[in-house]
């Protein structure tokens, strides 16, 4: 498979001011991300994950090092347009990026800034609207929906765009359970059926463990990386940079402190479960 | 022992002889105990930020009522305010309103408009860094200057320095790592127990209020659906599936363990799921 992102001895520096020294927050970092893939970004608030993010569609540039994105130098100004065109954010808040006053305007608002006939729009909007399951609601005023449903507006308002890849910085984090599963339904469903390249940056152990592959970082470089099983096996590790396992693997983690011998690659109740009824009828 | 807070039969309707009129809160009661750990759990609109802002006096009810100490907290301009002081309300996000120019200076902003004396205010600014863990140097610098963790203490520790003998928190942990959470409810458990204060917490993490709290309020649809000690709210888990919410990771694991034929009880903390594993697996530890 090809790579769609790749980060290349990256290294970044927040401007200093007057009397204050910038604050390095990569020295070099490499990092490459294959096209379809669905890879979770986990670490400390501070460790610079949301820093990452906006490196994958040019909000923020290198001040070392390279990003490329669809093979495109992210420096390189006037491609500008076609990273941001393949690569879409959505943020924490719904709040923040709902502009319009109808569900469908508000999708409409990517798209008709890059300047796509009419019909094109209606056609892109109505497909996005489906493929969050929020077709029906195209009508409404987004103001008035649940925290999980705008935020699925704000997916929508992405994938009409119809980028190669959406960066999703802590997308659940404001919202209740059923809000947090239907978002993680949504984006699982657009990675696997739709081939999107999904990369999600939470604080949710449960939910990085359902990416194909984890990424953990601590202090601006990469403390871990792999599968979901072989990454939140490391306990130790995690416990050290201050991040968890899922809390089924902290059982079966707790137990084998106890003396027992417990697999630390059960990431969900049923597998948890299952260990153990062997390990009791053992 | 007399209640701190009770409401009673408590309605409140939004822009009520509007289209747009809506039942926020239907007809709900339950009286609350000085020193309790109370987590408030619910769907968004289910009603859980209403309810918070009835408790201190912010919204007045449609109908119904909230006594503090025993007194309506709306039979007269003093009570209200009392209620205003004594019922401290953190927000969603609370970081967001930092002003001052100092930490120092925004944590006293309460005490401050509370009239006190500048030792007392100082007394307060001090203990309530100390709740929160920032330190004295801490203190002299801008608020702005801080990680997004320390903003969200110096925030809630603005609403400790007045004292309140009820702290409602609204989703205190949101947005913040493992550890940044794990630090805050210590910090958040240790202004209640110095105080033998009442926490009330609105959360969307089930084991987080599994693990800290005492009793759960459980709203749904603008009612209060159950009220109880988590071991008892926890053991419906149907019920809370069907309102949106959910149960712990161990309690689910413990769930399956029943439905597989083992007679193990429901837990909902990973310390309880650990010492019932020990039970069953017994002397097996070391085979």
């Amino acid at each position: 498979m090809s790579d769609i992102i790749t980060a290349e001895h990256l290294a970044f520096r927040y401007p200093g001011m007057e009397n204050m020294p910038g604050i390095a927050v990569f020295e070099d970092l490499n990092l490459t991300v294959e096209a379809g893939s669905f890879v979770a970004i986990l670490g400390m608030n501070g460790c610079g994950k949301s820093t990452l993010a906006k490196h994958f569609n040019a909000i923020l540039l290198p001040t070392g090092g390279k990003v490329w994105v669809c093979g495109i130098d992210t420096a390189n100004e006037a491609r500008l347009m076609v990273i941001r065109r393949n690569v879409g954010m959505v943020f924490q808040n719904p709040d923040n990026q709902i502009v319009a006053n109808v569900v469908e305007e508000d999708v409409a608002f990517g798209p008709e800034n890059l300047g796509i006939a009419s019909p094109e729009i209606r056609s892109r909007v109505d497909k996005a609207l489906k493929q969050v399951d929020m077709y029906e609601y195209r009508e409404h005023a987004p103001h008035l929906l649940s925290g999980g449903q705008k935020q699925r507006i704000a997916i929508a308002g992405v994938i009409a765009m119809e980028p190669k890849c959406i960066v999703l910085d802590e997308p659940t984090a404001m919202l209740d359970p059923r809000g947090r599963r239907e978002v993680m339904q949504t984006i699982t469903r657009l990675n696997r059926e739709k081939g999107i390249t999904v990369i999600l940056i939470t604080h949710h152990m449960d939910e990085a463990a359902q990416a194909q592959r984890v990424v953990v970082m601590h202090q601006g470089k990469i403390a871990a990386d792999g599968a979901p099983k072989a990454v939140f096996s490391q306990v130790d590790l995690l416990h050290q940079i201050g991040l968890a396992a899922p809390d089924s693997v902290e059982l079966c983690w707790k137990l084998n402190q106890e003396g027992f011998d417990l697999p630390l690659d059960k990431l969900n109740p049923e597998e948890c479960a299952q260990a153990l009824y062997e390990r009791i009828k053992a | 022992m007399n209640p701190i807070l009770e409401v009673k039969n408590l309605t409140y309707i939004y822009s009520a002889g509007t289209p747009f009129e809506h039942k926020a809160l239907d007809n709900v009661s339950f009286s609350v105990h000085r020193g309790e750990f109370i987590g408030i759990i619910g769907h968004t609109g289910s009603g859980k930020s209403t309810l918070m802002q009835q408790l201190n006096g912010l919204l007045k009810p449609t109908s119904g009522s909230v006594l503090l100490d025993g007194r309506d907290i709306w039979a007269d301009k003093q009570q209200t305010r009392q209620a205003r002081f004594r019922v401290g309300l953190v927000f969603q996000y609370p970081e967001y309103q930092l002003f001052e120019e100092t930490v120092y200076r925004d944590i006293a902003f309460g005490p401050k408009n509370m009239g006190l004396s500048q030792e007392e205010i100082q007394r307060r600014v001090l203990e309530a860094a100390g709740f929160v863990g920032i330190t004295q140097q801490q203190l002299q610098v801008s608020p702005f200057d801080l990680s997004g963790g320390q903003k969200r203490r110096v925030a809630i520790a603005g609403v400790i320095a007045m004292e309140p003998e009820v702290l409602i928190l609204d989703e205190p942990t949101a947005g913040l790592d493992p550890v940044g959470r794990a630090e805050i409810l210590q910090n958040i458990e240790n202004y209640r127990k110095a105080k033998n204060a009442t926490v009330m917490m609105v959360s969307h993490s089930m084991e987080d209020v599994a693990r800290l709290t005492d009793r759960l309020l459980v709203m749904n649809g603008s009612k209060l659906a159950m009220d109880g000690p988590p071991q008892e709210i926890f053991s419906h888990a149907q019920a809370l599936l069907d309102m949106g919410l959910s149960i712990p990771q161990v309690t689910q694991v413990f769930l399956h363990l029943q439905k597989m034929g083992l007679d193990v009880k429901n837990v909902y903390t990973i310390e309880q799921a650990v010492a019932e594993c020990k039970r069953i697996l017994g002397g097996a530890a070391h085979a």
